[in-house]
């Protein structure tokens, strides 16, 4: 009886942490499945306009296809962000969240991984049927999905560091923009680089190894990152 | 182990004796504002701080504190004679927050926002148990209503529903930091919630609460009066 009394949460094991955070925030989206689609639905709109500003040029549609859907990636990515933390903020959650027997950087790993589950994993599955308006072929779709599959983590991780330090922030969602884009910059060359390379039938492996390098160095810091932003928003 | 080892509360899992929260020259600023000066207490199990001011006399900000949200400007925190910095290991285990907010998700029910609330305090609840709590403070046939539809006090009772499961199952959390908790509540729920704290009391628990309200406890009290200078102890 001493042990836990002296500590009083032996029973508890940290990385349950990671679960208790994801159930809850894919339950609480489920809640709201509208502003999981809708984030969806901008992201098909705005590769769709290329085509329809541009004309039926093919060469030139094919040309800019991995760019294009990879900036509407971001952007939708981007849209979706304040969901992490903001609301929870709002309505106090996190506060209890940070003062949960899990530690922070834990629970913080889970909403990454619900956010990417949310966002850009349904992202990354829509991609090919996007990719095919732009006449590209099955091998290059399979890059572009590859791409996406290691390069939408990275957006939610970053994304969520800049969440967690403009909470709180008036006018918040502009200045979240102006610090996560400049930061996107790396996984956009990167990503719309490996489906460029294919499509010109060059080695893309060396891109999609440095999306994975940067996946796990994230992986590992951002969690420490946004919960050590995530304490000084709510000092 | 077993959980009947105090005789004073045998339904409650008992705790070292011999908690303390101490604090030594407390001092908070926000911007030219000094919020807190020169703030000291003791407690100890079984004791209960009750904090009293004005709106805006920093209750809200010392149970920031305490709860290890909010770094003071200078002074010391030490609970067990443990420093810890802002919410380490020893902090969260030990303490319990509701604060000024509800911290409830307006999406979940009433018993989800429970749920989520235990699992996030590591606390594992059956049914049946979680049930009896809602029963207890008059949620039982509200259980499955939106959060966003309750009223103040039903959100209020949520909160010491959560109160009444730390209670008895493990892990204790045994510093209680209340934020205004008898807001918006009835009679018979400043009732519901004087018992709760009694019982946690009992158990060996230590409690700050602002409030307005005179508490009916038979544990001893240490007022403090934030409007005061120097935060004097009455």
């Amino acid at each position: 009886m001493d042990a836990r009394l002296v500590h009083p949460a032996p029973s508890v094991s940290p990385e349950r942490g990671v679960l208790v955070a994801l159930a809850r925030d894919i339950k609480l989206a489920a809640r709201s499945k509208g502003e999981v689609a809708q984030a969806l639905a901008f992201f098909v709109v705005v590769v769709s306009l290329f085509p329809l500003a541009i004309g039926p040029e093919t060469a030139l549609l094919k040309r800019i296809a991995p760019g294009v859907v990879w900036v509407a990636a971001l952007l939708s990515v981007l849209l979706t962000l304040p969901r992490v933390l903001a609301s929870d903020y709002a309505d106090g959650t996190l506060e209890q969240l940070a003062l949960s027997v899990y530690p922070l950087p834990l629970i913080v790993a889970g909403k990454i991984v619900a956010h990417w589950l949310m966002t850009g994993l349904p992202l990354a599955l829509l991609s090919p049927v996007l990719g095919l308006q732009f006449g590209l072929q099955a091998h290059e779709l399979s890059v572009l999905f590859a791409s996406l599959i290691l390069g939408t983590p990275i957006l939610s991780m970053i994304g969520a560091i800049g969440a967690a330090l403009t909470l709180g922030v008036r006018g918040g969602s502009i200045l979240l923009a102006l610090l996560v884009l400049p930061l996107y910059i790396p996984v956009l060359i990167f990503g719309a680089g490996a489906v460029e390379q294919a499509m010109v039938a060059l080695d893309f492996s060396a891109n999609l190894s440095l999306l994975g390098a940067i996946l796990l160095l994230g992986g590992l810091v951002a969690p420490l990152a946004v919960a050590a932003a995530v304490k000084i928003s709510l000092d | 182990m077993t959980d009947a080892g105090d005789p004073a509360a045998p339904s409650v899992p008992t705790m070292k004796s011999a908690h303390n929260l101490i604090a030594r020259d407390l001092q908070l600023e926000r911007g030219a504002r000094s919020i807190i000066k020169g703030l000291s207490f003791d407690i100890r199990s079984g004791q209960v701080l009750i904090l009293r001011g004005a709106n805006g006399s920093g209750k809200t900000s010392l149970l920031r504190i305490l709860a290890g949200l909010t770094l003071p400007d200078a002074g010391t925190v030490a609970w067990d004679g443990e420093k810890p910095k802002a919410l380490s290991a020893a902090w969260r285990n030990a303490a319990l927050y509701l604060g000024h907010t509800n911290a409830l998700k307006d999406d979940f029910t009433a018993q989800e926002n429970l749920l989520d609330a235990l699992s996030v305090d590591g606390i594992d609840v059956t049914p049946n148990a979680q049930l009896a709590a809602l029963d207890k403070v008059g949620l039982l046939d509200r259980r499955q209503v939106l959060a966003r539809r309750l009223s103040q006090g039903q959100k209020r009772r949520v909160g010491l529903a959560r109160l009444s499961l730390a209670l008895s199952h493990t892990p204790r959390k045994p510093l209680w930091l209340l934020d205004e908790p008898t807001n918006a509540l009835d009679g018979q729920g400043v009732a519901l919630f004087t018992g709760l704290i009694g019982e946690h009391l009992n158990g060996g628990g230590i409690a700050c609460i602002a409030t307005h309200l005179a508490l009916n406890l038979s544990s001893p009290v240490t007022e403090m009066n934030l409007d005061s200078p120097m935060g004097a102890l009455q």
